[in-house]
């Protein structure tokens, strides 16, 4: 190997490759670092909060547990979490397994549809969920918020899964077939083991959704008791002097923690996710 | 006249009179019972009441009276209903003709259990698509219906918000409101140019800085690659919702920036970041930049370990610089696997709504504009006319134009992707 001459071209490359990178380090982890610190510093405003407290606490996280609601919202929004990646994959992969391996008649209308419907963001059709929610008696259930979020996510992700699954052979299926399996088991026995990144890929999303989504339980769920995280959170800093910061702070912590890791954990198959709604997509 | 024939005439004069008549039983009566279930909601009203709501949308006022939402809703699904019926209606017509050909032709008529046998294999996908097809029709397809009916009537505060007033249909009114009168053409043509600005400066100024920094974290003879690369991705894997409103303190009036710059001296007044018409719109673009361009990087880190070491060997060899290499190899083999992710995040970035309302909510508030912040893009306006404002029929309208604008642009980017005119290749 050569060894590296010590130049000044090189003095001055280097140190400017790492004085970006510290300074982009910077950028990144101050406002991190500023809300740990936040989370312990004492009293509740942001104007006193420093960013290596004084005296630090641990008061907010207690009275997260002790004097709000934190621990039913957090059972609350555990609930449609799992719920929706339950009935979220389902529907994804059968979706996408009758689209990748089926060919009958309304196929490409129905894909085109669904392509569309993509690109039509929930959020603008509020006012008729609302009305639909109603009158089916699901309005302020958590039942309801999960089928709002899991018909939402139909379109990307059944296009995501079917891409991943055109990728696996016929070949395979067939062999199946000839050996006598049913549909079914060719399904569950062949094809979901064979595309568990991108179904991992796509229970990830369904489960962390929920966790920070604000909008919807905003217009489905009434009652204190329904109340979901995100809802909880944004209230606590939602006016302009931002009364429950320090709360704020140590809720978000504790929140965000467990997903940061859980993204971390399954970091592989995210990376395939990504890539496969990139290649494929 | 054949007895096929026959059969087709029987189930037309009565659904399942046909299947009857082929003494297929059970089919026959299932076919009854769906034409007695619609003969009696047409007979007792039901269906008439439905259509004179849709286009009356209720006549009496009052607490007590009609309501508009109501009577639009079941309007809509009772005409829903009314297609399925007819689509089942001609199913009937023609099975009943096939079921009797087969049966002139020697070939046994299929016992029930074996129909149903056929049912699933035959329609193994349609019934596998069932769940989505119920959820999105109920759920996707009707609120569109909804919105796009809604956009064509005067819904709104204070006059026409049912219980108690009624809600009627004006025509284009609302669509010519919006462009023709000063205060709504102002708004719309303001917060649309800034919301496709928006859109293109966000999706490429991530773009760039995610393949800055998978450049600098790629590059030859930087230590602890590994390191650098995991703090770098950290934003993405915080949750926007948290980062976004931990960037709405940070910049706050009082907030930390503010107060530790004035503490040191850096400056003698506040910096109103969030507050500045100008300013604001910089500093969400910024922070998106903060959110966004992890994820790019984490894509983009995938393809620059895999361009093929070989190229640049050869370039070498022809005496190309570092620079050249870089920017006739790297840079193209990049652009050309990440490109056409491009145009989907451009749609996305359009309606990016949580980004604009968890960092600004829209605010500064501007007085030119009905109903909309500075830093408001069309669907965050959508949403404050819609929540806050409930001017239900304005908001609609301008749901129907960005559907038309992000739709269409969603169709011809994915008529030119490979994935949708190869797909019958792989196989």
């Amino acid at each position: 190997m050569m060894k590296k001459k010590i130049t000044l071209k090189n003095v001055i490359k280097y140190t400017l490759i790492y004085s970006l990178l510290i300074l982009i380090s910077f950028v990144i982890l101050s406002p991190v670092v500023w809300i740990i610190g936040s989370s312990f510093n004492p009293g509740s405003s942001v104007f006193s909060s420093t960013l290596i407290p004084k005296n630090p606490t641990i008061q907010h996280y207690i009275d997260l547990f002790t004097e709000t609601e934190y621990p039913l919202w957090f059972l609350n929004t555990l609930k449609v979490a799992t719920m929706n990646m339950i009935v979220s994959v389902i529907i994804t992969t059968l979706t996408a397994y009758a689209f990748s391996r089926f060919r009958f008649r309304g196929r490409k209308q129905g894909m085109m549809t669904i392509l569309v419907l993509q690109m039509f963001p929930s959020i603008l059709a509020m006012t008729a969920m609302y009305v639909l929610l109603t009158k089916l008696h699901l309005i302020n259930t958590h039942i309801g918020l999960v089928i709002v979020y899991a018909t939402g996510q139909i379109p990307f992700n059944t296009w995501l899964v079917k891409g991943y699954l055109d990728a696996i052979p016929r070949s395979l299926d067939e062999a199946a077939k000839i050996d006598g399996a049913s549909n079914i088991t060719i399904l569950t026995k062949i094809i979901m083991p064979l595309s568990k990144p991108i179904l991992v890929f796509v229970a990830l999303q369904n489960f962390v959704g929920p966790w920070f989504d604000f909008i919807f339980p905003q217009l489905v769920l009434r009652g204190a008791d329904k109340k979901t995280l995100a809802m909880g959170l944004f209230n606590w800093i939602k006016d302009r002097q931002a009364n429950q910061f320090t709360l704020f702070a140590a809720g978000a912590i504790l929140v965000a923690i467990p997903i940061t890791l859980l993204y971390a954990y399954f970091q592989k198959h995210i990376v395939e996710g990504l890539s496969a709604g990139a290649t494929k997509g | 006249m054949s007895k096929s024939k026959k059969a087709a005439l029987y189930s037309t004069v009565f659904m399942g009179l046909g299947q009857l008549y082929n003494k297929d039983w059970i089919k026959g009566i299932f076919f009854m019972l769906i034409e007695i279930i619609t003969l009696i909601n047409i007979f007792n009203g039901t269906v008439a009441h439905s259509i004179w709501g849709v286009i009356t949308l209720g006549e009496t006022r009052g607490v007590k009276g009609d309501h508009s939402i109501n009577l639009m809703i079941d309007g809509i699904i009772t005409l829903m209903l009314l297609a399925f019926v007819v689509i089942i209606f001609v199913f009937n017509i023609k099975d009943a003709k096939k079921a009797r050909e087969n049966i002139e032709n020697g070939k046994m008529a299929k016992k029930p259990i074996e129909y149903l046998k056929f049912i699933r294999n035959r329609y193994f996908a349609h019934i596998l698509l069932m769940p989505s097809i119920v959820l999105i029709i109920f759920f996707t397809l009707l609120p569109i219906l909804f919105t796009f009916l809604i956009a064509f009537t005067n819904y709104s505060i204070p006059y026409h918000i049912p219980p108690g007033n009624l809600v009627d249909w004006v025509g284009f009114k609302n669509f010519i409101k919006l462009f023709k009168m000063e205060e709504w053409a102002g708004t719309i043509w303001t917060v649309g140019l800034w919301t496709i600005i928006w859109a293109i400066i966000t999706t490429v100024l991530n773009y760039f800085a995610g393949l800055g920094l998978a450049l600098l974290t790629n590059a030859k003879g930087v230590k602890l690659k590994k390191v650098w690369r995991t703090l770098f991705i950290l934003p993405y894997a915080i949750p926007a919702f948290i980062s976004l409103l931990i960037f709405r303190l940070v910049f706050m009036g009082p907030g930390p920036v503010n107060s530790t710059l004035l503490n040191i001296g850096v400056i003698s007044e506040k910096i109103p970041f969030l507050s500045d018409h100008t300013l604001a719109k910089v500093m969400v673009i910024l922070v998106y930049c903060w959110t966004g361009a992890p994820y790019w990087m984490a894509l983009m880190s995938g393809t620059l370990t895999n361009i093929d070491k070989s190229l640049y060997e050869a370039a070498e060899i022809d005496g190309a610089s570092k620079w050249q290499q870089f920017y006739k190899i790297t840079v193209p083999m990049v652009l050309f696997q990440t490109a056409p992710l491009l145009i989907m995040t451009f749609a996305h970035n359009f309606n990016n709504f949580g980004m604009i309302y968890l960092l600004t909510t829209g605010d500064p508030v501007n007085a030119n504009l009905k109903y909309a912040g500075s830093t408001d893009i069309l669907i965050s306006w959508i949403y404050k006319m819609t929540l806050e404002k409930r001017q239900f029929g304005m908001a609609a309208a301008v749901t129907i134009l960005i559907f038309v604008f992000v739709a269409s642009m969603a169709i011809y980017s994915f008529r030119k992707t490979k994935s949708f005119k190869e797909e019958d290749m792989i196989q």
